[in-house]
């Protein structure tokens, strides 16, 4: 399974300490995400991936145990309508 | 209807229609000193009554217009004032899209304003009025309404609505309407701002400070960081999801470049010294 985030054009972000206020455009919702929510919609932005590539793009800035452990907030993004799962390629 | 008025505030026209005259009466002489409108109002507010025979056997007014709240039960003739500013008051807060509506007091000072965002029962209204009466400006006491191009806060001093011991606490200052008793609120009488106010009703004020009162607790002020006042903000305002994109930018605007505290009080007096305070 891989992740694709909503397009970049999709989504107006306004960091506003500790959370970070996302518009997203097409739902006209507005969604308050607290890391590491944030910076897993960034990774996902040149393009989908993993579970596991996603937690190797964090582990640098975050103290993940493991991918598994993204999968709650993943799940949260998914249903958001921030991020959307696809089969993997 | 057989009597009306029509009466614009800041940027809002309303024309009030009635099936009695004294409501129209009222507001005719709370709203005198303001501009004369000969223009299209921008909303439409009916007092009707409820039935057609309470037009005359126990006088009930049914409040009616462009925008309604099904549930708005219908008012004696005696508060038909009160049920006159409420529909007013829908009118803005369901069918105004030109600004970002919050509901606060708002006063302005050396060209900057003071938000006063809190819940019924806050004190927002008197603390406008004590403000107003110290020589700052007011731009309103129900909502704040902030320009999503530029900003700004633009006016809408309307008559303050106050309540019970602010009537009396504010009533050698300053022109008054109605004294309404035994209101669902209380009594409630309108403090008319002064006429430099309503002469400035259409220069808007670039926001400076926003602060979320509690009234009836020890004196306290602390800082709102942007997550809090975000929430709190999205919460105030009437319109923010109907704006969308618009509403976002606005609202993430005001909460980066204004500084927010909340403060409580226990009395006007302390209010002021900590508004002061934090002010400069």
């Amino acid at each position: 399974m891989r992740f694709r985030a909503a397009p970049a054009d999709a989504l107006l972000q306004a960091s506003l300490d500790p959370f970070t206020a996302v518009f997203h455009r097409p739902s006209g919702q507005t969604h308050l995400l607290v890391s590491p929510a944030p910076e897993m919609l960034a990774a996902l932005a040149d393009g989908p991936l993993s579970l596991s590539d996603l937690h190797d793009a964090l582990a640098a800035a975050f103290q993940l145990e493991d991918a598994e452990g993204l999968a709650d907030r993943m799940a949260e993004l998914v249903a958001a309508g921030l991020v959307t799962a696809e089969p993997a390629a | 209807m057989r009597h009306s008025v029509t009466v614009r505030v800041g940027p809002a026209a309303f024309r009030v229609g009635a099936d009695w005259r004294s409501p129209i009466e009222q507001l005719r002489d709370l709203y005198r000193d303001y501009p004369a409108f000969g223009g299209v109002p921008d909303f439409t507010v009916s007092l009707s009554a409820a039935r057609p025979w309470r037009r005359w056997i126990r006088p009930s007014v049914a409040i009616g217009g462009d925008f309604t709240l099904p549930e708005a039960a219908p008012l004696p003739l005696a508060h038909g004032l009160l049920a006159a500013e409420m529909a007013m008051n829908l009118q803005m807060a369901l069918g105004w899209r030109r600004h970002l509506l919050l509901h606060a007091a708002t006063v302005e000072r050396d060209g900057r304003a003071l938000i006063l965002c809190g819940e019924s029962g806050a004190g927002k209204s008197t603390l406008a009025a004590m403000l107003h009466r110290t020589g700052w400006r007011l731009l309103g006491d129900e909502f704040a309404l902030i320009d999503p191009a530029t900003g700004d806060v633009h006016p809408f001093p309307r008559p303050i609505s106050l309540k019970n011991s602010s009537v009396a606490l504010l009533r050698d200052h300053g022109r008054w309407g109605s004294l309404l008793t035994g209101t669902p609120k209380g009594d409630i009488r309108h403090l008319i701002p002064d006429p430099a106010s309503i002469a400035a009703m259409t220069r808007p004020a670039v926001p400076a400070l926003l602060l979320f009162p509690r009234f009836g607790f020890d004196a306290a002020a602390r800082e709102v960081g942007g997550s809090e006042g975000f929430v709190r903000l999205t919460t105030a305002s009437t319109n923010y999801t109907g704006l969308g994109e618009a509403g976002f930018r606005t609202l993430t605007r005001l909460v980066h470049h204004v500084p927010m505290a909340a403060i409580d009080y226990p009395d006007t007096d302390v209010a002021l010294t900590l508004i002061e305070e934090l002010w400069r």
